[in-house]
């Protein structure tokens, strides 16, 4: 397998005795977490674990409390030109794809590079059509999001994301909502991704995916990140219970 | 089936339906039937009325318009005298209306987008009271509102000899509010004239800016420029040509004010109750248009690096006005309906003076109240299109 590779030693991400409360409820316990550059890393575990709160802190799509992040050599606080800078550098794919449905699809892409970059349009729009060809999608660029269809969509909200040419790529459930036969379109692109060297955190159920692209699968249970491992070693030979129980439980599914 | 298709001679085929199965043909008969009921209803009533106005001695058409009022008109847009004719009372009355509907509107739409944001505000003070505001408002008729501005508010605010003072130039008491007016002297057209050109350069900067982000990337505050312009330059040309503007004061003389520009009791009272009725549901409309936008629209934009004015200006807001401007459309509408209320405190609107008075005097109730149908309908439509218009422009700047 391609998974065993040399890495780079710069790190990207670093996330050091990371707490989140909502009000009283406690969501992330001590979330120690290194990504190096060119890393691959699946995050799973059942549901409302903290796994989507683990990878917004990231980007200050939520807020910690306590412990450090830092993203590309800038620290996350509370100032709003660090935390620009930060989402500048990091791309997001949400679950529900989340387009712009009054822009078209070549709008969606162009917009952060025009706004954000100041690239002039004519320049922001060739970079769009050149992501858009990535994700073959470049035919439906003066379409509106809702006439596309999921598996559509989901590669033309990552198209946008990497117009703005991020370091690091967060990817939040990004095949949960889609009908079955559209999901290796997206795992498709994804893998594409992951071969050209980019960083990836990527919360997923797909146990195929994580086999083949992550470098480490992390579990995540009642936001703590119980075990940490390369993928075969996590899916052959789990140390915990819980770990046990979740893989069990979604591997016969 | 089998059996119809072999002998058709003997039955009805069953694959043809009958013309009342036949959803099209039906609705075709069901309109029909419509017309001529209401054709016949219409026809009904004009012949009715006619033989009633014809037993009474009352002459039809709009003759009347051309004969001398005879009465007077607390506030007149125009000139307007006990001797004018029932043609200008109707134009007064329409200018009236008008007055009270723009300035209504105005107000409303400022005042209802403000507390639909600040519901949304996380500050929780500051959340309440705009939700408070909502629902007192909103659930109190609107006459009942009109009456408490007047009676309970303005009635008793203290004589004109006692006025409530400000600046010794704005006087407040039980007759109005009484404040200097601007008059012109020779010179003041060169404001007017920077005025213009001020707008024109506005409008070219704003575009070349656009322009110019499009091509190099690069854009500046041209809206902060603009401003800047539309205020600096009519100051500058009026101060250049020395402040060419006189103002004519309120003075006191025996029990009430002269001069100057008045806002009459019965005027501020609508205005206010029509601008805060109305304001309560445009506050809901804007409240729920800013929510109908979901939070991964915010989420997606921010993640892309969109600083949050950006996301709003760009992200939230295109998408929040779709929502919105359709029931604006319907506030205004209502809030120029609604204004026909003056005729319970005596403000002079085209239904007080002409559906009013114009119509007790005369008789000519068809061509009155026709006319008058036909007012508000004309306003109404006029409203819906420039709504309209607005709306598909919106559509496409974005584009
Ligand atoms: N805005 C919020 N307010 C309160 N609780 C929240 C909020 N967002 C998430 N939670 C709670 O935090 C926990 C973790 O959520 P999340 O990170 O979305 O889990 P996962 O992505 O692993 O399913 C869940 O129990 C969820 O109910
Ligand atoms: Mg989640």
């Amino acid at each position: 397998m391609s998974n065993t590779r040399q890495l780079d030693d710069k790190v990207m991400v670093e996330m050091r005795g990371v707490n989140k409360w909502y009000g009283q409820f406690h969501v992330l316990k001590d979330v120690n977490l290194k990504v190096r550059q060119g890393e691959r890393i699946v995050i799973c575990g059942p549901s409302g674990s903290g796994k989507s709160t683990t990878i917004r802190c990231i980007n200050r799509l939520e807020e910690h409390q306590k412990g450090d992040i830092v993203v590309a050599d800038t620290v996350l606080n509370n100032d709003l030109k660090n935390i620009e800078t930060i989402r500048r550098e990091v791309g997001m794919v949400f679950q529900h794809f989340n387009l712009f449905p009054h822009l078209t699809v070549l709008e969606n892409c162009a917009l952060a590079p025009i706004w954000v970059r100041k690239t002039p349009r004519a320049e922001a729009e060739e970079i769009a059509m050149k992501y858009l060809r990535r994700v073959r999608i470049e035919e439906q660029a003066l379409k509106y999001p809702g006439q596309l269809s999921g598996g559509q969509q989901q590669r033309v909200a990552i198209a946008r994301s990497l117009c703005m040419n991020p370091q690091v790529m967060l990817f939040d459930e990004p095949t949960s909502a889609l009908d079955p036969e559209m999901i290796k379109e997206v795992l498709d692109v994804m893998i594409e991704l992951a071969e050209e060297g980019m960083t990836m955190l990527c919360v997923t159920h797909e146990m195929g995916f994580a086999k083949t692209v992550a470098d480490r699968v992390i579990f995540m249970d009642k936001g703590q990140i119980i075990e940490e491992n390369e993928p075969e070693a996590f899916f052959n030979n789990p140390q915990s219970e819980r770990t046990q129980a979740f893989l069990s439980q979604i591997l016969n599914h | 089936m089998q059996n119809a298709n072999k002998s058709p001679s003997s039955r009805v085929p069953e694959q043809k339906t009958r013309f009342w199965h036949d959803p099209a043909k039906r609705a075709l008969a069901f309109q029909i039937l419509l017309v001529l009921v209401v054709v016949g209803f219409v026809g009904m009533i004009v012949q009715n009325t006619l033989n009633n106005l014809e037993s009474r001695g009352i002459t039809t058409g709009f003759d009347f318009l051309s004969q001398q009022a005879g009465f007077g008109i607390t506030q007149t847009l125009i000139e307007y005298t006990e001797s004018s004719s029932y043609g200008t009372t109707f134009v007064v009355g329409l200018l009236n209306t008008i007055l009270v509907s723009v300035l209504g509107i105005i107000v409303a739409t400022a005042l209802g987008f403000l507390m639909g944001v600040a519901r949304l505000s996380n500050n929780w003070l500051v959340a309440k009271v705009a939700s408070a505001f909502v629902e007192v408002f909103r659930n109190i008729p609107l006459l009942l509102q009109i009456f408490f501005w007047y009676f309970a508010v303005l009635q008793a605010l203290p004589s004109p000899r006692k006025s409530i003072e400000l600046l010794d130039t704005f006087y407040l008491n039980v007759r109005g509010f009484y404040m200097p007016q601007p008059v012109p002297q020779e010179g003041f057209g060169l404001v007017w004239l920077a005025l213009v050109i001020a707008l024109i350069v506005s409008y070219l900067v704003i575009r070349w800016n656009a322009k110019r982000q499009d091509e190099t990337g690069q854009r500046f505050p041209a809206y902060w420029t603009a401003s800047g312009l539309i205020v600096g330059l009519p100051l500058l040309a009026f101060l250049v040509s020395g402040a060419p503007l006189e103002w004519d004061h309120p003075v006191l003389k025996g029990f009430n004010f002269r001069g100057g520009m008045t806002i009459l009791p019965e005027l501020a009272a609508l205005w206010v109750a029509l601008s805060i009725y109305t304001a309560a549901f445009i506050a809901e409309i804007v409240r729920s248009g800013i929510e109908a936008v979901s939070k991964g629209q915010t989420e997606a934009a921010s993640a892309l690096g969109l600083s949050q004015g950006k996301v709003l200006r760009l992200v939230v807001i295109p998408q929040a006005v779709r929502v919105i401007i359709p029931p604006l459309t319907s506030q205004y509408l209502n809030l120029i309906k609604n204004s026909s209320l003056a005729t319970a405190i005596g403000y002079p609107d085209l239904v007080s003076v002409f559906a009013g008075t114009t119509l007790n005097q005369t008789g000519q109730a068809i061509e009155v109240i026709f006319m008058t149908m036909l007012v508000y309908l004309t306003l109404s439509l006029l409203v819906s299109a420039f709504m309209n218009w607005f709306n598909s422009r919106m559509a496409l700047v974005e584009r």
